[in-house]
């Protein structure tokens, strides 16, 4: 079994204001990284219930990206620092379950960072292939 | 099963439409919509669809305050848990609290190959042993704390404190690196397939330890082992709650304490109280602690009056009104402090004095205290507390 052979599954909770938008400049520059990520667009990081994270642990995907406005440029003014300390509360449950909580990432990536999401994509990609495949790949349903 | 089933093994068709279970229901006392009533004739009418899709099917909390007074002897909290797992297989689901945070845990928890790292709360202070018969039940302490931080409740410290009363007894209790969720909130709002699976991972665990002898520390786990997992799993084991332990090693005389001048009341969790008939267990392990006052609120024993939400679901403001009605009971006796053995009483009451909500109710600030930390306080050195 070649562990190159797998490829994650990531699902990416980004802002409406800055990381979805640097997702599409990353693609309008033709910036390439891994298909492996699937965007869900929300109006800002801070309307991350903690349910989204859990669900798609749930639902068998082994890395969750929630990316939103620097601190300071959230539009809903506080937001990202609200969804910093969920973040935080959520990590170490996934850390209590043993999933291993590098499989939850926050990351701020503002409008002009297309490279920065391309990167951020990488980067995950790599570690989740380390980690390998989430022990509840297509175990659980809700 | 069927509604039919349901009825027949709950024995709602003796219903006399008497409604006293509607008359004495701390849920209907607050939320008119609430009527157990109706929901045993809809089904007694063969009315499944509005029974299912009624928005209050979730709302009763199983505290089991109507059914011991039915003079028909409906088992009605077992009917609830019957109808929701049929409203579950037709996708509903109650309101959960927390957006489901905690079932989804559950839920996760149910997958066979989780590793979990349930045990880091663990110290060099404390002894657990492989090899000992006896194991203690920790239950979902590890995933309460970083949710309810906010309300100041430390549910670990009731696994550190039994832990520390156990050693001081000479026992050095296993505990399971991959103990899952009782599934006792699965259960109760109807997902009884991973029901199934948490007591099936639970079940095997427990016999690959050898234990003869499991004391649990929460309410609701104990329930669940000793009423529900034998509907599910066999679990060859003497299964205690700590305060029945503890009661029985003062008896003996093997536990002594030192002084806490201090006037204090009891809640009786409905788990362990009408579920399961234990109401003197606690009370005597509090009053052989000396200089201990205890006072009883005005609703207590069979009648004690429910924290309010149960299974984290449908919390609402009819739970809040229900948890401040006992709370401002338990500060009517002066007492100062409310003990209890449930982690979750003390995750909802806490919360209530936490959330007060927008126009400044009563004052209903008290400690709350797990039996478990009072006991291991009493042992003298350090509680966890
Ligand atoms: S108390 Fe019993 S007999 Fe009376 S209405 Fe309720 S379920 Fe029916
Ligand atoms: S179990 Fe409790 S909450 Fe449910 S109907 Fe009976 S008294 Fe009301
Ligand atoms: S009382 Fe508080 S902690 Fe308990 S279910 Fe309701 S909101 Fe959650
Ligand atoms: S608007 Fe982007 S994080 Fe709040």
């Amino acid at each position: 079994m070649a562990e190159a052979e797998f490829e994650p599954q990531i699902v990416a909770f980004t802002c409406n204001w800055c990381s979805y938008a640097a997702a599409d400049l990353a693609g309008t520059s033709r910036v390439s990284y891994p298909p492996n990520v699937r965007l869900i667009r929300v109006m800002c990081s801070g309307m991350v219930d903690p349910i989204f994270v859990l669900k798609s642990f749930e639902k068998g995907f082994d890395g969750v990206l929630i990316a939103g406005c620097h601190i300071g440029d959230c539009h809903y003014i506080s937001g990202n620092i609200k969804a910093e300390e969920r973040i935080g509360k959520l990590k170490s449950l996934i850390h209590t379950l043993g999933l291993g909580d590098e499989r939850l990432r926050l990351e701020w990536i503002s409008t002009a960072e297309g490279g920065k999401f391309a990167e951020t994509i990488k980067e995950l990609v790599g570690q989740l292939k380390q980690l390998g495949p989430s022990p509840l790949r297509k175990e659980v349903r809700a | 099963m069927t509604l039919e089933d349901a009825v027949k093994e709950t024995k709602a068709y003796y219903c006399l439409e008497c409604g006293k279970c509607s008359g004495l229901c701390p849920v209907s006392r607050y939320n008119p919509a609430y009527s157990p009533r109706v929901m045993v004739e809809d089904a007694l009418l063969g009315l499944e669809d509005d029974l299912v899709h009624n928005r209050q099917l979730f709302s009763c909390l199983t505290c089991y305050a109507c059914s011991p007074k039915c003079p028909a002897d409906v088992d009605y909290p077992l009917f609830m848990q019957k109808s929701r797992a049929l409203a579950a297989k037709d996708g509903q689901q109650g309101d959960c609290a927390h957006s489901g945070v905690l079932q989804s845990l559950m839920r996760l928890m149910a997958s066979p190959n989780l590793k979990q790292k349930r045990l880091e709360w663990l110290s060099n202070g404390h002894r657990t042993s492989d090899q000992s018969n006896v194991l203690y039940f920790v239950g979902c302490a590890p995933y309460f704390d970083p949710i309810f931080e906010d309300t100041g409740v430390k549910s670990l410290d009731v696994a550190r404190d039994s832990l520390k009363i156990l050693n001081s007894l000479g026992i050095a209790p296993k505990v399971l690196p991959n103990e899952r969720c009782c599934g006792h909130d699965l259960l109760w709002t109807g997902d009884t397939e991973n029901f199934r699976r948490l007591a099936e991972l639970n079940a095997a665990a427990i016999k690959e330890a050898g234990v003869k002898k499991i004391i649990f520390s929460c309410a609701e786990c104990y329930r669940t082992f000793k009423k529900d997992y034998p509907n599910y799993v066999k679990i060859d084991c003497e299964l205690q709650h700590i305060s029945e332990f503890l009661s029985e090693k003062i008896e003996k005389g093997e536990l002594s304490f030192k002084e806490i001048k201090k006037k204090l009341t009891y809640h009786d969790p409905c788990r362990l109280g009408r579920h399961l008939g234990i109401y003197e267990p606690p009370r005597r392990v509090i009053e052989s602690i000396p200089g201990i006052e205890l006072v009883e609120m005005k609703d207590n024993r069979a009648e004690s009056l429910c924290c309010g939400t149960s299974a984290f679901t449908n919390c609402d403001s009819c739970s809040k009104q229900i948890r401040v009605e006992r709370l401002l009971q338990a500060k009517a006796t002066g007492a100062e402090s409310i003990i209890t053995c449930c982690p979750k009483c003390q995750i909802h009451f806490r919360c209530a004095m936490v959330n007060k909500g927008e126009v400044k109710g009563p004052d209903v600030e008290i400690e709350v205290v797990d039996l478990v930390s009072l006991v291991a306080q009493a042992l003298g050195g350090k509680s966890s507390e």
